[in-house]
């Protein structure tokens, strides 16, 4: 893996622009929930660097505390040792800057907005500070998931794919540095779910923002990560932080090429691993 | 042209479907009224027993001043009970909502409240009160006050801890989550709520009515009975039953407006 891993670095560099921008960084971090005698440890030693502008993927058996990471990073959780930055602030400054936004397994939509209400709901509420008077038009985000036309829409009118794009715009409404995306397509049915992959890889290169995307699924892993981090269980370790290259390009043919069941291979077996223990 | 003509037929089918529907249940209330006519003028049963429905329409037609006099009094004490009862209701709750402590200490006083009867509530109203709207008001709001603080307390707490993180994540404050989420999750609970107190009032005011008072729908019951006025206690029944039912009626509309989302999440 290692010949490869060097060939990846120049890869990142010249998709990212410069290597040398750390979006995300995280050193020796622990996470443990409840009191002593029954203190369970959800994560220890994670010690991880995100690039600037890189997609990441997470996978790992349940309970290996992979949306216990994310929320971390997303100040949703404390961490009880160590230090995580976003762009060199703390997550709770990170938070209040908007640097970074979050998307749910579910849409999360209120269901009393329209569409594009929804996509605006995160300019009306919080401190505006720091530079989220910048925002993006919310039409425009509606047309770049796919939506143009569906403005008016209740969140009931539309499917669960479609309410999860609406959910993708609102998270893309404060022009977020970093989107910390929790199995977003976890609930929709396949082929939905391969769209949507195609789509996120789109508005990926589009907006240059830097994606942490969470799954369950070994073949969202391989298609979209850049990298893709393996957690194992009982704490939550790293297991292997994994570069995921390919020669051809990201398009749905490539699910069907030897370098794709190959990458999907190696992620079953470090699996696998990460269950065992 | 020729389109608009067809959508007016379109709509002229429905609302001719829609009273299609609505004819066996129509149907059914007449011959029951036309039975009852019947039976009391067939047996000649006294008037004091029962009046005849012919009898019960000559008092609204005849004694129309007197029913309107004192239906507007109840409606009165009706609507402002109804208002004072939701609104001390809706504030509490909100305030639950927000404090562990409040809830804990109030809400039991409120179940207890909740748990004497409204009759004998009523005549320590008016010994500490008076004769006058103010016992009747507060008998009206005190049966709309539980159902309604029950129900918001859950619908305010009714929002997905999703979405409680979402806001979390967006740096939200309490009153902007209170504002943007939790009131308009409460909607449906509250009409709930308020449909029952729609018509829970009237029985509120009119109870008020039954102790110490010459006033009123309650108190024209009360006299009508004493003086076997069979007729005008009909009728003065018939008046208190449509005031609810157009209560009911008025929050149905009112619900349809400000509740066009479906909620999903609600359950």
């Amino acid at each position: 893996m290692s010949a490869k891993r060097s060939a990846d670095d120049v890869q990142a560099g010249a998709v990212s622009g410069n290597s040398e921008n750390t979006a995300i960084s995280i050193d020796g971090l622990a996470v443990r929930f409840g009191e002593p005698p029954d203190r369970i440890t959800a994560l220890e030693d994670i010690s991880i660097e995100v690039p600037e502008a890189s997609l990441i993927t997470m996978v790992g058996p349940s309970g290996c505390g992979k949306s216990t990471l994310l929320r971390a990073i997303a100040d949703l959780v404390e961490a009880d040792q160590g230090e995580i930055r976003v762009f060199g602030r703390t997550p709770e400054q990170a938070r209040r800057a908007r640097d970074f936004s979050f998307v749910f397994q579910e849409s999360t939509l209120l269901p009393w907005r329209t569409a594009i209400e929804n996509v605006l709901l995160p300019l009306e509420v919080g401190q505006r500070n720091e530079g989220f008077e910048q925002h993006a038009e919310p039409a425009e985000l509606l047309a770049l998931v796919g939506l143009s036309g569906r403005e008016d829409a209740l969140p009931h009118e539309l499917s669960g794919g479609m309410q999860q794009r609406v959910s993708i715009a609102r998270a893309l409404v404060c022009r977020p540095r970093v989107l910390l995306m929790d199995e977003p397509f976890g609930a929709l049915d396949e082929i939905t779910r391969d769209k949507l992959n195609e789509e996120l890889l789109r508005i990926w290169k589009e907006t240059g923002t830097t994606i942490v995307f969470v799954t369950h699924s070994v073949p969202e892993a391989a298609y979209l990560g850049q990298k893709c981090l393996v957690l194992s269980r009982h704490p939550g370790r790293v297991l292997e932080f994994l570069d995921v290259e390919y020669s051809a390009p990201r398009n749905p043919k490539l699910r069907d090429t030897l370098e794709f069941v190959q990458v999907t291979g190696r992620l079953r077996q470090l699996l696998e691993q990460a269950g065992r223990s | 042209m020729a389109a608009s003509g067809k959508v007016a037929t379109a709509s002229g089918d429905r609302r001719r479907r829609v009273w299609r529907g609505r004819l066996p249940a129509l149907g059914t209330a007449v011959s029951l009224l036309l039975l009852w006519q019947l039976i009391v003028s067939g047996f000649g049963v006294p008037t004091y027993i029962a009046p005849s429905p012919l009898q019960v329409v000559g008092v609204f037609v005849e004694k129309g001043d007197i029913l309107w006099i004192n239906f507007l009094p109840t409606l009165f004490e009706a609507a402002a009970g109804f208002v004072l009862g939701n609104s001390v209701a809706i504030l509490l709750a909100i305030w639950f909502v927000h404090s562990r402590f409040a809830e804990q200490a109030f809400y039991p006083i409120a179940v207890f409240i909740n748990t004497i009867p409204i009759i004998a509530i009523a005549p320590i109203l008016v010994l500490m009160l008076g004769n006058g709207f103010a016992p009747k008001i507060v008998i009206a709001s005190l049966i709309c006050f539980f159902p309604t603080l029950v129900n918001m307390v859950r619908g305010l707490k009714a929002v997905s801890p999703q979405m409680l993180e979402l806001m979390q994540v967006l740096s939200a404050t309490n009153p902007e989550i209170l504002w943007k989420v939790r009131i308009h999750s409460s909607l449906p609970f509250l009409f709930a709520a308020l449909k029952i107190a729609s018509t829970t009032c009237v029985i509120g005011a009119i109870v008020g009515e039954w102790i110490g008072s010459n006033y009123g729908l309650g108190a024209l019951i009360i006299e009508a009975t004493y003086n076997f006025r069979s007729p005008m206690l009909y009728a003065t029944v018939i008046l208190g039953a449509s005031m609810a039912v157009a209560g009911f009626a008025a929050t149905t509309i009112a619900e349809r407006r400000f509740v066009k989302w479906k909620p999903g999440a609600v359950h």
